[in-house]
């Protein structure tokens, strides 16, 4: 047995940590998203890229269990090893998710913080919510998380609205990644930073990827930002998946008219 | 004060019985069974429109109106006052549509309304309080949207709740949440006590007396019923605490009462004094009958 051979078999053998099967979500006529199915592995990045209005947002929407499909499955493999099927299962059980094994990056900040409160409380609210009562102990957890996300400690105390867009987005992450998630959702997270900023950010998030050993679902339409987060990509046009694969290989031989497109459309400095 | 004690008013014969028709104070006493049978949820109402503007206590009285009897004894607090404008207004309002009997001393009273305090004097089995309430919605200042707030409560999302005594801490070093402190009613709901200060909290914890919350504005009512656990949030490290006080109340002595800073000359001279000025009342008769036993 060749030693691929043997790597695929190991691969068969572990189980999907999510898997979507022909999930659609339409407001009109190719309007949103239809027939999406996939799988995703503990501690794989997929990428979702297309152009604005192609229905990643709605996808995005969809798995995150956000709103409900016009038809499809999901099933989730929990940290207990039971398997959920998300829209059968309830409301309280999904917001429970969102809440710890998920987390929900938003492409605007402002969406995803609350901007009344400072930044120590901003990550203590997931540890709160799960019923952390020890003031200490949240303390010590929004300084560390600080500390990885590199902002400094010392403004553990300030209102996010203090913050720049970078730190802003980089205190969002934090706020997700306390309750230590296995799968998190991603909407734009570069989306309006400057590129130094962008790239920063992106070191970061590959670093805690690869680090915590996340499986992201990333949604973007910048095609660099998925070449370097993104093991697998899917493209998307007029509410249906219209390639999927490795990122390398659809980034470097699309195969489909609109991918190729996408692709010789990028701007090169 | 002896016109306001105990007078037993004769009442305008222009009104129905304590003001609200009657299918008004049937609507509101299924609401309030409602919120009895589910304590700390808070149940909507249809809200009259009473002859004073909301936030004076408008909730308030028609949940009075709406559980008065013709031999209920009335009695109103306003922050701990029988004597203040709030009080001496909604006792006289009920006086004089109803004709029911109205009393200063909380032991004598079977319906008791307040604003903003629970009297000192332990209460008992046979005596209502009602409450004045501004805000129902403890979740409201995270959480403006009244649909999100309300599937909060249905699925026990709460833990914003710690979200704001936390920044009090960052801020302050305690939790500098003094008044409306949030409670967890009967290990269930999350509540807003009113705008009591949080010293009155342990008050409501198993207290033998119904306790019924109207909010007029808002058009909400809820319920703690008699013996519910009652209790007030906090941090296993900064564990909930009420207000204490160096001083003793300037009039009758009480080292155990809520008190009142009072400035009493233009040098800036401070008297501290109970606000349950009943309470006070009670505790100086009984210390001059003493001395006059002597």
């Amino acid at each position: 047995m060749t030693a691929a051979v043997r790597v695929n078999r190991e691969l068969a053998a572990l189980e999907p940590l999510f898997s979507v099967n022909n999930v659609s979500k339409l407001y009109g006529p190719d309007k949103g998203c239809q027939q999406v199915s996939f799988d995703l592995y503990p501690g794989e990045v997929l990428g979702i890229v297309g152009e604005s209005g192609s229905g990643k947002s709605t996808l995005l929407s969809l798995l995150a269990g956000r709103c409900l499909p016009d038809e499809g499955q999901i099933s989730y493999l929990r940290e207990d090893g039971q398997l959920l099927d998300l829209y059968a299962s309830s409301e309280a059980q999904r917001r429970t998710l969102l809440r710890t094994e998920w987390g929900f990056v938003e492409q605007n900040p402002r969406d995803g913080l609350r901007m009344g409160v400072s930044a120590g409380a901003n990550i203590g609210e997931r540890l709160m919510a799960q019923g952390v009562r020890n003031y200490g102990e949240l303390r010590g957890a929004g300084i560390s998380w600080l500390k990885q996300v590199e902002i400094d400690p010392q403004r553990i105390d300030d209102l996010p609205r203090t913050f720049s867009g970078g730190m802003q987005q980089r205190l969002q992450i934090a706020r997700n990644l306390v309750s230590s998630p296995r799968l998190i959702f991603m909407d734009e997270p570069t989306g309006g930073l400057d590129v130094s900023v962008q790239a920063r950010l992106l070191d970061l998030l590959r670093g805690l990827v690869r680090e915590l050993g996340l499986a992201v679902v990333i949604v973007t339409h910048d095609l660099a930002v998925a070449r370097l987060l993104a093991d697998r990509l899917l493209v998307m046009r007029n509410s249906r998946v219209v390639e999927s694969g490795l990122t390398d290989q659809i980034l470097d031989d699309p195969q489909h008219p609109y991918t190729q497109l996408l692709v010789s459309s990028v701007l090169q400095p | 004060m002896t016109s306001l004690h105990n007078a037993q008013q004769q009442a305008d014969s222009g009104y129905n019985f304590a003001y609200l028709d009657e299918q008004s104070k049937r609507m509101i006493r299924r609401g309030l069974l409602k919120a009895v049978a589910i304590p700390g949820y808070q149940v909507p109402f249809a809200g009259r429109e009473m002859p004073l503007p909301y936030g004076w206590g408008t909730g308030g009285m028609q949940l009075t109106a709406a559980i008065l009897g013709r031999d209920d004894v009335l009695k109103v607090i306003d922050q701990g006052a029988d004597d203040t404008t709030n009080a001496v207004s909604i006792r006289r309002f009920f006086g004089r549509t109803a004709g029911v009997a109205t009393t200063l001393r909380t032991p004598e009273a079977t319906v008791i309304q307040t604003r903003h305090r629970i009297p000192e004097t332990p209460l008992s089995a046979d005596q209502i309080m009602v409450y004045q309430v501004p805000i129902p919605e403890p979740l409201r200042f995270i959480e403006p949207s009244e649909s999100e707030t309300r599937t909060m409560h249905a699925l026990g999302d709460y833990g914003v709740m710690h979200v704001k005594l936390y920044e009090d801490i960052a801020t302050f070093g305690h939790i500098a949440t003094s008044y409306a402190y949030p409670v967890t009613v009967d290990d269930n709901y999350v509540m807003d006590p009113s705008p009591i200060p949080k010293f009155d909290n342990p008050k409501l914890h198993m207290s033998p007396a119904l306790m019924l919350f109207g909010a007029g504005r808002e058009k909400r009512l809820y319920a703690v019923p008699p013996y519910t656990r009652v209790e007030s949030l906090d941090f296993e490290d900064h564990p909930f605490e009420v207000q204490s006080w160096e001083h003793n109340c300037a009039i009758c002595g009480s080292a155990d009462s809520y008190l009142d800073e009072l400035i009493v000359d233009d040098a800036g001279s401070k008297q501290f004094v109970c606000s349950d000025t009943d309470y006070c009342l009670q505790r100086r008769d009984q210390q001059l009958s003493g001395e006059g036993a002597q």
